[in-house]
């Protein structure tokens, strides 16, 4: 079974965000990480190339700082890793879905896993876009995937904890939710070992169309309320937290 | 305009909540647009449920294909729909059925497409959307095309975005389709949500409710303690439980339970919009975490930006001299 697990990499949310006077985010500024879901997905295809013995390659766009995140991949089990190069730098998600289901008809795979969702964009909708524009089976939020055959195996989520294992024909998109196990590490001296061997490809493609509506701007929300904020001292902070509870008749006091 | 079509999803008996608020603001958009609202609902309920959807006409899928959700004959059925409605705009809630289908009607039907929606207005005669963007810690603005020879556009809209009005009493002219087998997707088993096992955090009082920023599985029993001289029980957020640190039945949130207790205690927490839609109704909110532009703390009433591992024995402390 061929796998290819669709990686992207994220703003560090711990950072603060900076935005442009015309609403456009500072990106100067913002420090990269492997979207969390990505490394659950990597982390399912990985089992499943150690319990089936299946290929996996790790695939980004191209945006000109992925080399790290696919070198880990690489350093993690991965079997190959591909850069998609895009024309724009700057692409709408529409458009690298796009882009990335033009690599999907050009180089098939029996299945293809994407994280749930992104922060930064919280699309959660690379799965299903590639599924309706390649015309396969695909679910999202899903877990423990296993290969049977000619299809794979999931569980599906719903809301309020309600489940469903599916069975899905091969090929087939799945949004994993997270993997059976915590991913897992490697060491950056190990990345810094087999990126001296290692290599990764570029591969050039024309993106199927799409239609795109673009963000006017981005701002941030106008707090519906804020918390009353206490001291940052921890005893102190404590000491309030206890008065409040004693105001509620939450302690007995 | 073009009618909007409404995707819904029934809760029991009943259109879920999602599905109400969803209706009531397409039928808000149509009085400014002109059109109808279109109500389409899938299974044996679909039915009786869109007879109360306030819509001008319905679609009721049915048959076996559809008596449970799996996205593939959803997809296909839909597809006939959107061929005969031609809608203009096609509202779905941002639940796993939003998710999985959303962005494929989109890709399949050449549309536009907009997801994690939690604000739509109309702006001098045009249609804006707002979007959750970086953990919620910024929106993102888009424009919606309208006019006539638009493509019409896909909307997956967060649970919870607006209170939805009461309804119209109008029966919508109601039409059936029966849903095709589709190939290459089969439900094998529906599992129920697993029960509380020792605890039941939807019937506590208090929660104490550890997030990431607890670093370590070696600190959830500081948080035992802290609900325990507070009378309550400890819950948590997803990657708490993915880690294996604490079981599912303690997870709040979207794909977790929903809690409304009378204290909830958000430590190490960040208030994605996964987890705020669990617990944003709990009657006190106070909030521990280190970052001051945590989204939690736009849900709380207090917080404070000490580190938890400081915070929990000095609370476990404070009570247990004062409340002794
Ligand atoms: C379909 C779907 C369903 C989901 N369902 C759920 C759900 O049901 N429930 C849920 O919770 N999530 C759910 N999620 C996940 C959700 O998007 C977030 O990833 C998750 O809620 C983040 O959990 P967290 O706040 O614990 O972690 P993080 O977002 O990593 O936040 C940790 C926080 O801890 C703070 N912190 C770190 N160290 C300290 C310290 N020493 N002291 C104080 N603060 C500290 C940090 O500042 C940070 O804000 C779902 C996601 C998807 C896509
Ligand atoms: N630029 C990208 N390169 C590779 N994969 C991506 C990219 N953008 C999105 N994806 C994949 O699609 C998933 C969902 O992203 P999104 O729909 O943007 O929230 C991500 O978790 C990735 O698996």
């Amino acid at each position: 079974m061929r796998i290819a697990v669709l990686m992207k990499e994220v703003p560090d949310l711990i950072e603060e965000l900076e935005l442009t006077p015309e609403g456009r985010l500072e990106t100067d500024v913002l420090s990269y990480i492997p979207s969390e879901w990505d490394e659950q997905a990597l982390e399912e295809a990985l089992i499943l190339k150690e319990e089936s013995g299946a290929a996996v390659t790790v695939v980004a766009v191209d945006s000109g700082q992925v080399d790290d995140m696919l070198y880990t991949a690489l350093a993690k089990g991965a079997d190959r890793a591909v850069k998609l190069a895009a024309e724009s730098e700057v692409l709408t998600n529409r458009a690298r879905a796009a882009l990335m289901a033009a690599y999907l008809q050009q180089d098939p795979y029996d299945l293809v896993l994407t994280g749930v969702q992104a922060v930064d964009d919280l699309d959660g909708q690379v799965a299903g876009l590639l599924g309706g524009q390649l015309g396969w089976p695909h679910a999202s939020v899903v877990r423990e995937v296993k290969a049977q055959g000619e299809q794979v195996q999931c569980v599906q989520e719903y809301a309020g904890g309600w489940m469903a294992t599916l069975e899905l024909a091969l090929p087939a998109v799945l949004g994993i939710q997270a993997a059976r196990r915590p991913p897992r590490y490697v060491s950056v001296a190990k990345v810094r070992q087999l990126q001296k061997t290692a290599s990764l490809e570029t591969v050039e493609v024309t993106p199927l169309p799409a239609v795109e509506l673009p963000v006017r701007r981005l701002y941030r929300p106008a707090a519906a309320g804020h918390a009353t904020m206490w001291s940052e001292d921890a005893a102190e902070a404590a000491a309030q937290l206890v008065e409040l509870l004693q105001s509620r008749k939450l302690i007995r006091s | 305009m073009r009618p909007i079509l409404v995707v819904t999803e029934n809760q029991g008996a009943e259109l879920s909540d999602s599905s109400r608020e969803l209706l009531s603001k397409a039928l808000a958009l149509t009085e400014a647009f002109g059109g109808e609202v279109v109500a389409v609902g899938f299974g044996e309920g679909a039915p009786e449920t869109l007879k109360r959807s306030g819509a001008h006409r319905a679609v009721a899928v049915g048959g076996s294909a559809v008596a449970q959700y799996a996205s593939l004959p959803y997809e296909r059925a839909l597809h006939q729909v959107l061929e005969r409605i031609q809608p203009s705009l096609v509202l779905l809630p941002n639940t796993t059925l939003g998710m999985d289908l959303g962005a494929s009607l989109a890709a399949a039907k050449g549309m536009a497409m907009v997801a994690y929606c939690c604000g739509l207005h109309t702006e001098s005669g045009a249609l804006v959307a707002t979007s959750q963007v970086y953990g919620g810690k910024l929106l993102a603005e888009v424009a919606i095309p309208v006019e006539e020879g638009a493509p019409g556009t896909v909307v997956t809209v967060l649970p919870g975005s607006w209170a939805p009005e009461a309804l119209p009493n109008r029966e919508p002219v109601l039409e059936t389709l029966l849903a095709e087998e589709a190939q290459g997707m089969v439900v094998r088993e529906t599992i129920a949500p697993e029960s509380g096992g020792d605890v039941d955090i939807t019937r506590a009082e208090v929660l104490v409710s550890v997030g990431r920023g607890i670093q370590d599985p070696e600190n959830i029993p500081l948080a035992e303690e802290l609900a325990q001289v507070l009378g309550g029980v400890v819950s948590c957020s997803r990657p708490v439980v993915d880690a294996g640190w604490l079981p599912r039945s303690r997870q709040v949130g979207k794909s977790g339970l929903t809690v409304k207790p009378k204290l909830y205690l958000a430590l190490g927490i960040s208030g994605a919009p996964e987890h705020l839609q669990g617990m944003k109704d709990a009657e006190l909110i106070v909030a521990v975490n280190t970052d001051p532009a945590a989204p939690i703390f736009e849900v709380a009433h207090y917080g404070t930006t000490a580190d938890v591992l400081d915070f929990i024995p000095a609370a476990v402390e404070a009570i247990r001299e004062r409340g002794a």
